[in-house]
C-alpha cells in the first residue's frame, strides 16, 4: 500500500481548510518560483521523466504533450485549459480537488503553463459543481492577492491569469475540442482534428488542454523529483493516482493509491470490501463508463493501470471502479449507460447521433427480453458501426460498454429473451 | 507539393488540398452529405470516410489534408463497410416518403442509397417525427426529412451572411430551425433548398408541381437584375416550373437570388398575349395587322424629331438594335436606354462598366461602395463581396444609405462632396484607399440618377485615377446596374444620337406637346403622366404601366420565350434561350419590329436573327465575343463640375419587385409581406 | 422535442438585467480576450437565469445576445444545447436526481420514487404551489457518496429514501438543510473514517 508520505492529495477529504494558509502548511506554494526557475525545458523534461500519464482517461504522457506545443510563439497567445468538465459516470476525482485541494491545482496551472508558454489559464468546470468552483475561485483570488499567478507571477517576471469558465450540463464537453468550442461560446460539438489544439486550439491559437488530476500532481511530482514519482507503480504506469470506488461496496470512497494497485486490494484495503463479500461481486467497471466491463473472474487478478486493464480489454480511463454485485441487473446497469449516451451525444456525427438512440433503445428492450434472438448480433453490428467513425470518442464510448456487456454476459441476455418468449410468444414475435 | 496513393494511383497535390477533393481530380467518387465545396467543412455526416494507412480509424476524407506519402483506399472492405453503417444510420429516422417528396428523382440521400442502402431497414424502434418549421415564403421545409448535414446552417451563415439558421437542441433531439420561426431575411435564401441533399428544404413555390424527369431544361441567363446570373429554366409544355441556378464561377457561382428564382410566376399572370389598339378610350384587342396600320396611321407625316423612344429594364439585346436602325430610318435620334433617368457618359466603356469583373472583387483589399444598396442592385455581387470580406484583409466603405449589406463596412459619407474629400485626401479614408494594393470601387445608380450624375461620375473617376484603380494589371473601376437591358442598350447606341433627346428631354417633349409618338419597348419605370398627348406604342410582355399608358399594344416575349442577348453589368453578352414559346400572338421582340418596319415602309435590313446579329457584331465587335468581358480601355469620362451635396439615394426601395415580371408574380407578393412589409399604401382592390 | 418556441404559456416579453447583474456582466466579458466577447455567453445565461427565477425565457437569451453582438440563434443554440438551462419555467427549488448507473446501483429509483411521492409530482413537473420541480439528470460526478440529489447549487448525498421527506420538509419551512452526506461521512472518504491520512484529518498546524 501507498505510504501516507507519498501521497500527493493530503488534504482528498478536506478535512482540512482548501484555503492558501493551509494549503502552505501542506506545502503547496513552496518557492515555486525555484521550480520555474529551471526553465521550461526542464520543467517538461522531468514531467516526461516522470512517467506521468494523463489523468483524464486517455493516458497520454503528459509532457509529451507539452513539448507538442509550438515553440518561441509571438504572434498570438498560447493557452493552457484544465478540464475539470468531470461528468464520466464513476467519476468523482477532480470534485475533490477543486474543493479541497485548489492551490494545488492553481500551482500545477501556473507551472504547467510556464512550460508551453502560455499567457493564461482557463479551467472548465462543469456547471453543477457550482460550490466546488466557488472555492477554486476563493484559492485563485487568494494566489493573485498574494502575487503568486497575475502579474510577475511568484516574482518571476512572468505574467499568468487564471480563469474559470463554467459549464452548463453537457458531458461532451469532458472532449478536449468540444471544451474549447464551449469556451468560445458555442455548443460543445468537438471539432475535427487535424488541426490539433496544440496548433489551433482556443481562439486558435496553441492550446494544451489537461485534466485536473494531471496538473494538480506536477507541483509535486517537480519538487520531489521525477524519480521519486517513476518510483512508483509499474513502467510505463507510474505514480500514484486518485480512484473513485462505487456501486456495490461497503464502504464507497475515493482513495489515492499507487498505481498498478491489484483491484481486488483496491477495494478490500479501501472500500470495505464488495457487498456480501468478494464471492458476492458480479463485474466491474473499472476506469469509468466507457471501458467495457469485467468479470469477478478478471477482478481477482488484475491491476489497476493502463496497460493491465488494456491487456484484458478493458482500460483504466478515469480510474473510477463501479462495483455490481450478484444482485445486479448488469443489462440493466449498461443499458442505463448507454441511454446516457444517448442523451449525451452532441448529435454532430449521423452514426452517434442516430446509433447512440438506437442502441439504446434495443438495450431497453433487451432488459425485460422483449427482443429477438437476432437481434443481439444486429446490436454488436450496430456498436461496430458507431466504434471509430465519429469525430470524437463519444461514439466508441457508447459502444464498448456493450460490447463489454455481451462479451462476458451474452448468456445472460439469451436467457432473458427466451424467458420473454416463453412468457408471451405472441407477444414477441 | 504533397504526393499520395489512392487506391494505388500516386497523385500530386496542391498544398491543403483535401483528400476528397484529390479524389475529385482522379476521377474517384466519394459520397458526401455535409461537403460542399462553397462552404466550410464540418465533417459531420461520416460518409466520405476512408481508409488511410497508419490511421487507426477510417478518416473523413473531406476534412483530411492530403499529406506526403499518404497510402489512402477508397474501395476497401473497411470503407464499403463504414458507408454502409453511416447510410443504414441516416436511414433509420428517415421517413423514406420518397414517392410524396419533391426532391424524389434528384435526391443525395436517395442516389447514395442505391450505392450504399440495405435492401430492408434493420431499426425496428419509432421513427422520429420533427415539427416542420416555418422559414419564410420561398422555402417549405419538412424537417422529418432532415440529415442533419448544416449545410444550410452553413450557407446562411457563411454566403448569405445572415445568421436566422441554427441547429438547436443535441443528440437525435438536434432540429434545424429559424430563430423563432421567422421567416429568413436573406435574398438568397432559395440556395437553401439547393444546398440541402434531401427533401427537408424544398422550394415552396415549386412544391407538388413537377417530377425533375418530366422537365425540358433550358440553359439560359437571368434578366431580373444586371448581374447576369446563368440559370436553368425548368420548362412543362409553355410554363416554365422552376429556376435554378447555373454555376458560373464568374458570374453568381452556383447562387441566384430569391427575385431570379422565384418570380417566375410572374410569367403566368398579366400577360399581353394579343395586340390591342386604343379605340374611344378603350383599349381594344386587333390583329397583328390592324394594330401596325394604326401605327402606321399615326406615324406617317410625324417629322422624326417628333418621334422618340424608350427602352425598358428586360429589353434584349437585338429588339433594342432593331428599333434604334427603326427610329434612325424614321428620321428620329431620339433614344435612351435609361428609363430610370439615369445620367452618365456613356462615351467611354471603363466609365458605365463593371471593368474587374464580378470575380475580380476578390482580388481587392480595399472596397468602396458609392451611391449602391449592392444587396438588393445586385445580390450576388453582394454576396461576392461578403466572400471577399470573409476571406479577411479587407476593408470596406461605404458613401450613402446606410444598409445592413451582411458585412461590416465604414459609412464614411453620404453624397459626393466625399468623393472630393476622398480625391483631395482631406477624408480619413483617404489613407486606407493611399495603402491599397487593389484598391476596388463601385457606383450605384443611386450615384448617377440625379441633375449632376454627369459630375458625380467625373468626381468618381478622378478618386479612382488618385488611387490607382486605372492600372495596366487592374480596373477597379466599377459600375454596378440594375437593369439587365441597359448595357446591352448602350452597347448597341440605343442613346440619344446627334440633336437627339434622352428620357429627360423626351418626357419633357411629350409633356409640352413637341413630342408625337413615343415607342417603349418593355418601358414601365417611366412616370407615364409626362407622356402628355403622345400617341404611345408598347411593345412588350405585361400589362404594367407601359400598356396602361399605351394606344397601341404589341405583345412580346419574355426573356425566357426567347432566343436573345443581353450584357450584363461588366459588359458580358451573353444568351437567352427559348424554354417556352411566348403566349397567344405575342412574339420575339426583334421578329415585331421587323415586322413592323415593313409595315411602316422603312424596312430593316435583316430577315433572320442571324443576320441581325451580323450587323450587330459588325456595329460593336463585344457582341461576338459571347460569355466574354471585353476589357474597356480607360479615357477620362463623366463632366467635371459643381455637385449637389444632396446624399445618394438607392434606387430600388423593394428589392422584391423591380419590374413588371416580379410585380406580377405571387410568390414575390408575399416575400414582400413577409420581409419588407406590408405594402404601405393599399387601394380599393386589395381585400 | 417540441418546437423551439416556448409553447408553454409563461413566455415574458421582455427581459432586462438588473443594474448590479450587468455590471456583474462586464466584469464576465472582461475575463475574455477582446472581440471574444462571446465567451461570455454561457455565463450570461446563467447569470440571467438566476435573475428570472431559475429558467431562461426567450428574451433573456436575446438581451444576452444583444449584449454580446451575438446572433440571437447562436445564443439560442447554447441555451438549447447545455441541460442547465431551462427553457420552462421551475419551481423555487429545483430538485434533481441523479439516476446514472453508479447512483442507479445504490438506489436511485427509490429515490425518485420517495420525491414523486412526496412531491406528488412526476419527473419534469412542478408542484401546483410552484415551490418544487422534481427531475431527472445524468451523473452529477459525486458517484462515490450515491445517490445524489442536488436542490439549487447544492449536492445532498448519500441519500437514502427515509431522508428525502425531511429534506423537503425542512425546505418547505424555509430552511437549508445541510448539504453533503447525509449519513455524516466527511466529504468522499469511507464511511466510518479513511483508511489513509490519518495525520491529516484535523486542521494543519503550524
Amino acid at each position: 500500500m501507498l505510504r501516507d508520505e507519498d501521497r500527493i492529495f493530503t488534504n482528498l477529504y478536506g478535512f482540512q481548510d482548501f484555503g492558501l494558509e493551509a494549503a502552505r502548511k501542506r506545502g503547496d506554494w513552496d518557492n515555486t518560483a525555484a521550480i520555474l526557475q529551471n526553465g521550461r525545458e526542464w520543467i517538461i523534461d522531468n514531467v516526461k521523466e516522470s512517467g506521468l500519464r494523463g489523468r483524464g482517461g486517455a493516458g497520454f504522457s503528459t509532457g509529451m504533450k507539452w513539448s507538442f506545443m509550438p515553440k518561441n510563439v509571438t504572434d498570438k497567445p498560447v493557452y493552457l485549459v484544465i478540464n475539470a468538465d468531470e461528468g464520466e459516470p464513476g467519476t468523482c476525482k477532480d470534485r475533490d480537488i477543486l474543493r479541497h485541494d485548489p492551490h494545488k491545482l492553481i500551482e500545477g496551472c501556473l507551472i504547467a503553463g510556464f512550460a508551453i508558454g502560455a499567457s493564461a489559464c482557463y479551467i472548465y468546470i462543469r456547471g453543477e459543481f457550482y460550490n466546488e468552483s466557488s472555492n477554486v475561485q476563493r484559492a485563485i483570488d487568494e494566489a493573485y492577492a498574494a502575487g503568486l499567478i497575475g502579474k510577475n507571477a511568484c516574482g518571476t517576471g512572468y505574467s499568468y491569469d487564471v480563469f474559470i469558465h463554467r459549464g452548463a450540463g453537457a458531458y461532451i464537453c469532458g472532449e478536449e475540442t468540444a471544451l474549447i468550442e464551449s469556451i468560445e461560446g458555442k455548443k460543445g460539438q468537438p471539432r475535427n482534428k487535424p488541426p490539433f489544439p496544440a496548433q489551433a486550439g482556443l481562439y486558435s491559437c496553441p492550446t494544451t488542454v489537461n485534466n485536473v488530476e494531471s496538473i494538480a500532481v506536477v507541483p509535486t511530482i517537480l519538487r520531489r523529483g521525477a524519480g521519486w514519482f517513476a518510483g512508483l507503480g509499474r513502467p510505463k504506469n507510474t505514480g500514484t493516482k486518485l480512484f473513485c470506488i462505487s456501486g456495490h461496496v461497503n464502504k464507497p470512497c475515493n482513495v489515492e493509491e499507487e498505481m498498478g494497485i491489484p483491484l481486488k486490494e483496491l477495494i478490500e484495503r479501501h472500500a470495505g470490501g464488495v457487498r456480501g463479500g468478494w464471492d458476492n461481486l458480479l463485474a466491474i467497471i473499472p476506469g469509468g463508463s466507457s471501458v467495457p466491463v469485467l468479470t469477478k473472474e478478471i477482478c481477482d487478478t488484475v491491476l489497476m493501470d493502463f496497460d493491465s486493464l488494456r491487456d484484458v480489454r478493458s482500460g483504466l480511463g478515469t480510474a473510477a471502479v463501479i462495483v455490481m454485485d450478484k444482485s445486479t441487473d448488469i443489462v440493466k446497469a449498461i443499458a442505463r449507460l448507454s441511454s446516457f449516451y444517448a442523451h449525451e451525444s452532441c448529435g454532430q456525427c449521423t452514426p452517434c447521433r442516430e446509433g447512440t438512440g438506437w442502441m439504446s433503445r434495443v438495450m431497453q428492450r433487451m432488459v425485460t427480453g422483449n427482443a429477438r434472438m437476432e437481434e443481439i448480433d444486429l446490436l454488436l453490428q450496430v456498436t461496430k458501426q458507431v466504434e471509430g467513425h465519429t469525430i470524437c470518442a463519444l461514439g466508441d464510448a457508447a459502444a464498448w460498454p456493450i460490447q463489454g456487456l455481451f462479451r462476458h454476459f451474452r448468456p445472460e441476455v439469451e436467457r432473458r429473451i427466451q424467458a420473454y418468449r416463453n412468457a408471451a410468444p405472441l407477444a414477441a414475435e | 507539393m504533397p504526393k499520395l496513393t489512392i487506391d494505388g494511383i500516386e497523385i500530386e497535390v496542391e498544398p491543403g488540398t483535401s483528400i476528397l477533393q484529390a479524389c475529385e481530380q482522379l476521377g474517384i467518387e466519394i459520397p458526401r452529405f455535409c461537403y460542399h465545396e462553397r462552404l466550410s467543412v464540418p465533417a459531420n455526416c461520416r460518409m466520405c470516410l476512408v481508409e488511410m494507412e497508419r490511421a487507426p480509424k477510417p478518416v473523413a476524407s473531406c476534412a483530411m489534408p492530403c499529406g506526403d506519402g499518404m497510402v489512402v483506399k477508397t474501395n476497401s472492405e473497411t470503407v464499403l463497410k463504414a458507408r454502409k453503417g453511416v447510410m443504414e444510420f441516416l436511414l433509420i429516422n428517415h421517413p423514406l416518403d420518397c414517392p410524396i417528396c419533391d426532391q424524389g428523382g434528384e435526391c443525395d440521400l436517395q442516389d447514395q442509397a442505391m450505392a450504399y442502402g440495405f435492401d430492408r431497414g434493420r431499426y425496428l424502434e419509432n421513427k422520429r417525427a420533427v415539427q416542420d418549421k416555418y422559414m419564410g415564403p420561398v422555402i417549405k421545409t419538412i424537417m422529418t426529412r432532415c440529415i442533419h448535414c448544416t449545410r444550410c446552417v452553413r450557407f446562411i451563415n457563411e454566403v448569405a451572411g445572415v445568421p436566422d439558421v441554427g441547429a438547436v437542441y443535441r443528440g437525435e433531439h438536434m432540429e434545424i430551425t429559424t430563430f423563432v420561426e421567422k421567416a429568413i431575411g436573406s435574398e438568397l435564401s432559395g440556395n437553401l433548398a439547393d444546398v440541402c441533399p434531401v427533401g427537408a428544404l424544398t422550394h415552396k413555390p415549386y412544391a407538388f408541381t413537377a417530377r425533375p424527369w418530366e422537365l425540358r431544361k433550358t440553359e439560359t441567363i437571368d434578366v431580373l437584375d444586371a448581374v447576369g446570373s446563368n440559370i436553368r429554366v425548368d420548362s412543362r409544355g409553355a410554363e416554365v416550373m422552376r429556376v435554378l441556378p447555373r454555376v458560373n464561377d464568374d458570374i453568381n457561382e452556383e447562387w441566384l437570388s430569391d427575385k431570379s428564382r422565384y418570380a417566375y410566376d410572374g410569367l403566368k399572370r398579366q400577360r399581353l398575349d394579343r395586340p390591342y389598339v386604343r379605340k374611344n378610350g378603350k383599349l381594344v384587342a386587333v390583329s397583328w395587322a390592324d394594330a401596325f396600320a394604326a401605327i402606321a396611321d399615326k406615324v406617317k407625316g410625324v417629322a422624326g424629331n417628333r418621334v422618340a423612344a424608350i427602352s425598358g429594364d428586360l429589353a434584349d439585346v437585338e429588339a433594342q438594335f432593331a428599333l434604334k436602325e427603326l427610329m434612325g430610318r424614321l428620321g428620329s435620334t431620339n433614344l435612351d436606354c435609361r428609363q430610370d433617368g439615369a445620367r452618365f457618359d456613356t462615351s467611354v466603356r471603363a466609365g458605365y462598366l463593371f471593368n474587374s469583373g464580378i470575380a475580380g472583387i476578390e482580388k481587392a483589399d480595399v472596397i468602396l461602395l458609392v451611391g449602391t444598396n449592392p444587396r438588393w442592385e445586385g445580390t450576388l455581387v453582394n454576396a461576392r463581396i461578403r466572400k471577399r470580406y470573409l476571406a479577411g484583409q479587407v476593408k470596406i466603405a461605404l458613401i450613402g444609405e446606410q444598409k445592413d449589406l451582411t458585412y461590416p463596412y465604414a459609412h464614411i459619407g453620404t453624397g459626393p462632396e466625399t468623393l472630393q474629400q476622398l480625391t483631395d485626401g482631406s477624408h480619413p479614408f483617404s489613407e486606407t484607399l493611399r495603402n491599397a494594393k487593389n484598391p476596388l470601387m463601385i457606383v450605384g445608380m443611386g450615384a448617377f440618377q440625379r441633375a449632376d450624375g454627369l459630375a458625380v461620375q467625373a468626381a468618381a473617376r478622378i478618386t479612382g485615377e488618385v488611387y490607382g484603380m486605372f492600372r495596366d494589371d487592374w480596373s477597379g473601376f466599377n459600375v454596378l446596374h440594375t437593369a439587365a437591358g441597359r448595357v446591352g442598350g448602350i452597347e448597341t447606341g440605343f442613346l440619344p444620337g446627334p440633336g437627339g433627346r434622352d428620357l429627360h428631354g423626351i418626357l419633357d417633349g411629350a409633356s409640352k406637346g413637341e413630342i408625337d409618338v413615343v415607342y417603349l419597348l418593355g418601358a414601365d419605370e417611366i412616370d407615364t403622366a409626362k407622356l402628355g398627348k403622345a400617341f404611345v406604342v408598347y411593345q412588350g410582355h405585361h400589362g404594367d404601366a407601359g400598356a396602361h399608358r399605351a394606344d397601341v399594344i404589341l405583345p412580346g416575349a419574355a426573356y425566357t420565350e426567347k432566343n436573345a442577348v443581353y450584357v450584363n453589368t461588366e459588359g458580358r453578352p451573353q444568351l437567352a434561350r427559348l424554354a417556352a414559346f411566348p403566349p397567344g400572338e405575342a412574339r420575339e421582340d426583334w421578329k415585331i419590329l421587323r415586322a413592323l418596319s415593313e409595315a411602316l415602309g422603312a424596312t430593316l435590313p435583316f430577315d433572320t436573327q442571324t443576320q441581325l446579329r451580323q450587323r450587330l457584331i459588325a456595329a460593336n465587335p463585344i457582341f461576338a465575343a459571347v460569355g466574354q468581358m471585353t476589357p474597356a480601355t480607360w479615357s477620362p469620362f463623366g463632366a467635371q463640375g459643381p455637385v449637389d451635396s444632396a446624399p445618394f439615394v438607392s434606387p430600388i426601395t423593394n428589392f422584391y419587385m423591380t419590374d413588371p415580371i416580379s410585380r406580377a408574380s405571387v410568390t414575390m407578393a408575399n416575400c414582400v409581406e413577409a420581409l419588407v412589409g406590408p405594402a404601405q399604401e393599399r387601394t380599393g382592390t386589395h381585400g | 422535442m417540441s418546437a423551439p418556441a416556448s409553447d408553454h404559456g409563461h413566455e415574458p416579453t421582455s427581459f432586462a438585467f438588473t443594474q448590479e447583474n450587468l455590471e456583474l456582466a462586464k466584469r464576465i466579458i472582461a475575463k475574455y480576450p477582446e472581440g471574444k466577447q462571446a465567451s461570455a455567453c454561457m455565463p450570461l445565461l446563467d447569470v440571467a437565469q438566476r435573475q428570472n427565477g431559475g429558467w431562461l425565457p426567450r428574451v433573456a437569451m436575446d438581451a444576452v445576445a444583444d449584449l454580446l453582438g451575438m446572433p440571437r440563434i447562436r445564443v439560442y443554440e447554447v441555451a438549447t444545447f447545455y441541460t442547465m438551462y431551462n427553457k420552462n419555467p421551475v419551481g423555487k427549488h429545483h430538485i434533481q436526481v441523479c439516476t446514472t448507473t453508479p447512483c442507479w446501483l445504490r438506489g436511485s429509483d427509490d429515490i425518485v420514487h420517495a420525491c414523486k411521492k412526496k412531491l406528488g409530482v412526476g419527473l419534469g413537473e412542478t408542484t401546483a404551489d410552484g415551490q418544487f420541480t422534481l427531475g431527472e439528470v445524468e451523473c452529477s460526478g459525486a458517484c462515490v457518496n450515491a445517490p445524489v440529489v442536488q436542490i439549487g447549487d447544492d449536492y445532498y448525498e448519500d441519500v437514502a429514501p427515509e431522508h428525502i421527506d425531511g429534506l423537503i420538509e425542512a425546505i418547505k419551512r424555509g430552511e437549508k438543510p445541510k448539504a453533503g452526506s447525509q449519513i455524516g461521512r466527511q466529504s468522499s472518504e469511507p464511511l466510518g473514517g479513511p483508511t489513509t491520512l490519518a495525520a491529516f484529518t484535523t486542521q494543519a498546524d503550524d
